[in-house]
């Protein structure tokens, strides 16, 4: 996994709620046997038509647009628990997802890619989106190891779970830490109960 | 202290618990299929690990099987390979594989519980969200990635922060016609698609006791269309008469004991949960969903809202765009092109009877397609023995081969753009049956009058 430590970008807004993981990328795309290339079909359905020429209207086609950030409405990546969907904003280019709420497969999915989920207040979120719109050029910052996101003067702190942001900071994932506890894990299952 | 039947399950499986609220999870049973593990098997053999227990691990191709000639080779290129795939992985790493054409093959969630893999008291993940069905049997059962598909290939283990903890108590004698899929239909309209985020939710009361194992299953597997990562029912006689005599329950001396344990699995008397509601059974009338995500539920006979409090305006008229439909409409009338009964919700026997049972002796409309895809081998097997695949041919159905099917529509089996389909699958968002989609969500009682009907009708006036 790459490290992640500070992001500076601008910012891409879609201020929809309920993104599911179907829309970031459609099942028909998950039948590839390895991780790379999903970020082509990324948002598929809402960036092609059905004879594969961009819809204008969609913010990626709109070239005001762009950046590492993607701002979205609450309960972003809920539904299917394709990891798909991480690696399809990954492979596009976003390192950080911004929205005012997550779901819980798909923020496990993007920590364990590189990818962080910023959950941000409501207002705050809102805030972001109407600066985004009026200054498509806007910087935002994206800080880990302080978990502060700003903009203009706006800032604002975000949780992540301390051994998460270490793996993020560091680069490292969750195999190599219980590969190493092995013994411990032959120690439980020699004493489980559990039929 | 009082504690809940998840903190007991939960409790039984920490190996060790690391600073800042984070427990290594010990697994007791890992379902793959075709899709999300192929890039785990990569990973585990990049580091040059070996599967940790490969003995509880359990495989079958069920996302992309088609559902018709399943003896042949599979057409589509890319379907094939990720099936040949999966094969390869299982060959080499010497894991146990039902593949096409074996008589336990079928959708990983319906085969775990008929074959007793799926036990009270057990840990189960899958890379796949409605791994949340197993809980209905008191295991704590959920959908994972493919990174921790890997992880659990490598340790049986995964780092999880404990969730918190819901009960949905639902007490009285549901009504007429109102089945497992309306009441958690109900559930999620009220709760909303994220209003079970951060929770593991158990379903108690006394309505929920009175489901069978089939039910229940149902209740559990759309707990993750709420944002829960799980669901659960505590195990009791029904539950131990579903398990009693299947291929992988304990025998003898063994279920005994088993039996000892799993009667232990109950959330004791005054154990508190981080959140809790109440529903009557009498409230819940059967029901239909108008929107793209399955918050978006009503009761059959009531119209569209004019908004949604907990949606903004933007999304919400996205979604009825999308669906072709009006703020404030009745649904009552509009005519439906495809039915589809099947999916890890609804696609057991139970379903397929209850299916048979109301079109025995009618004949589906002819603007309709109807397709049903049992969940298993098993499930095709029994629809045979008891004669429903005659029933249902005489009625217009088609009863075809098990796999996920037109729930996802990553085989053959999809819905047009722009095509109303009946469903008695899980997800209705935009696309999920095929490009333009548009996808109402039921129990298998209200596809059946729909495809006979041709279009949504109150069905409580079709009952005798």
């Amino acid at each position: 996994m790459e490290k992640f430590v500070k992001v500076t970008s601008t910012a891409v807004p879609m201020p929809i709620e309920d993104i599911d993981t179907d829309q970031i990328i459609p099942a028909r795309f998950l039948k590839a046997t390895n991780r790379e290339g999903f970020g082509e079909n990324l948002f598929r359905d809402w960036r092609y038509e059905k004879g594969n020429e961009p819809k204008a209207d969609f913010v990626l086609n709109d070239s005001t647009y762009s950046g590492e950030i993607l701002v979205a409405g609450k309960n972003f990546g809920c539904g299917s628990s394709r990891e798909h969907a991480a690696w399809a904003l990954y492979d596009y280019g976003f390192r950080v997802v911004v929205s005012s709420f997550f779901a819980d497969i798909f923020k496990g999915n993007a920590l364990n890619n590189g990818l962080l989920p910023v959950q941000v207040s409501d207002a705050f979120l809102s805030d972001l989106l109407q600066a985004i719109k009026k200054n498509p050029a806007l910087q935002v910052t994206v800080n880990l190891p302080e978990q502060v996101i700003s903009f203009d003067d706006k800032a604002e702190t975000f949780e992540v779970n301390a051994y998460k942001k270490e793996c993020l900071l560091n680069g490292y994932d969750d195999i190599d830490f219980l590969v190493s506890i092995k013994e411990e894990i032959e120690a439980y299952e020699a004493s489980s109960k559990v039929i | 202290m009082a504690k809940t039947l998840f903190d007991k399950v939960w409790d039984a499986h920490v190996v060790k618990s690391l600073e800042g609220g984070i427990d290594v999870l010990y697994i007791d049973r890992h379902l793959i299929h075709e899709v999300t593990s192929p890039q785990a098997f990569s990973e585990i053999e990049k580091r040059g690990l070996t599967l940790f227990r490969k003995d509880q691990m359990v495989a079958t191709p069920d996302h992309n099987v088609p559902t018709k000639d399943q003896h042949l080779p599979i057409q589509e290129a890319l379907s094939r390979h990720q099936v040949d795939t999966l094969i390869n992985n299982c060959e080499k790493h010497n894991v146990t594989l039902y593949g096409l054409g074996h008589p336990f093959q079928g959708i990983v969630h319906v085969i775990g519980p008929e074959l007793g893999i799926t036990l009270p008291g057990r840990t189960m993940v899958c890379g796949d969200s409605h791994t949340s069905t197993h809980g209905a049997f008191g295991a704590i059962a959920f959908g994972i990635g493919t990174s921790q598909v890997a992880q659990v290939m490598a340790s049986q283990c995964l780092l999880q922060s404990r969730p918190k903890t819901m009960r949905i108590t639902i007490d009285g004698k549901l009504n007429k016609g109102v089945y497992a899929k309306d009441i958690i239909l109900y559930v999620i309209s009220k709760l909303t698609a994220a209003g079970g985020t951060g929770y593991f939710v158990e379903y108690a009361g006394s309505a929920i006791r009175s489901l069978s194992m089939e039910a229940r299953m149902t209740i559990c597997n759309m707990s993750i269309e709420m944002g829960a990562r799980g669901g659960m029912i505590a195990p009791d006689e029904t539950t131990f008469d579903y398990i009693h005599g299947r291929e992988f329950a304990p025998k003898g001396e063994a279920w005994e004991r088993a039996l000892d344990y799993w009667s232990t699995l109950y959330s004791d008397e005054g154990a508190t949960f981080d959140k809790e509601y109440n529903f009557p059974a009498e409230d819940i009338e059967p029901m239909i969903t108008y929107g793209t995500n399955p918050g978006m539920g009503i009761k059959i006979t009531s119209a569209i809202p004019d908004r949604l409090a907990e949606a903004g305006e933007e999304s919400f008229n996205k979604s009825l765009k999308y669906m072709g439909f009006q703020a404030g409409e009745s649904l009552l009338g509009k005519p439906i092109d495809y039915v589809f009964i099947g999916s890890c919700t609804n696609s057991r026997i139970e379903d397929l009877r209850i299916v048979a049972n109301y079109v025995k002796g009618k004949r589906k409309a002819s603007n309709v397609n109807a397709m049903i895809v049992p969940g298993s081998k098993q499930v095709e097997k029994q629809a045979k023995a008891e004669g429903l695949d005659k029933i249902l041919e005489e009625a217009g159905f088609e009863l075809r081969e098990p796999g996920c099917s037109a729930c996802l529509g990553m085989n053959e089996d999809k819905v047009p753009a722009g095509a109303y389909c009946v469903s008695t699958s899980n997800r209705n968002f935009e696309g999920r049956q095929g490009p333009g989609a548009r996808t109402l969500l039921a129990s298998p009682l209200v596809a059946a009058v729909t495809a006979i009907e041709g279009k949504i009708v109150d069905i409580t006036k079709h009952l005798n």
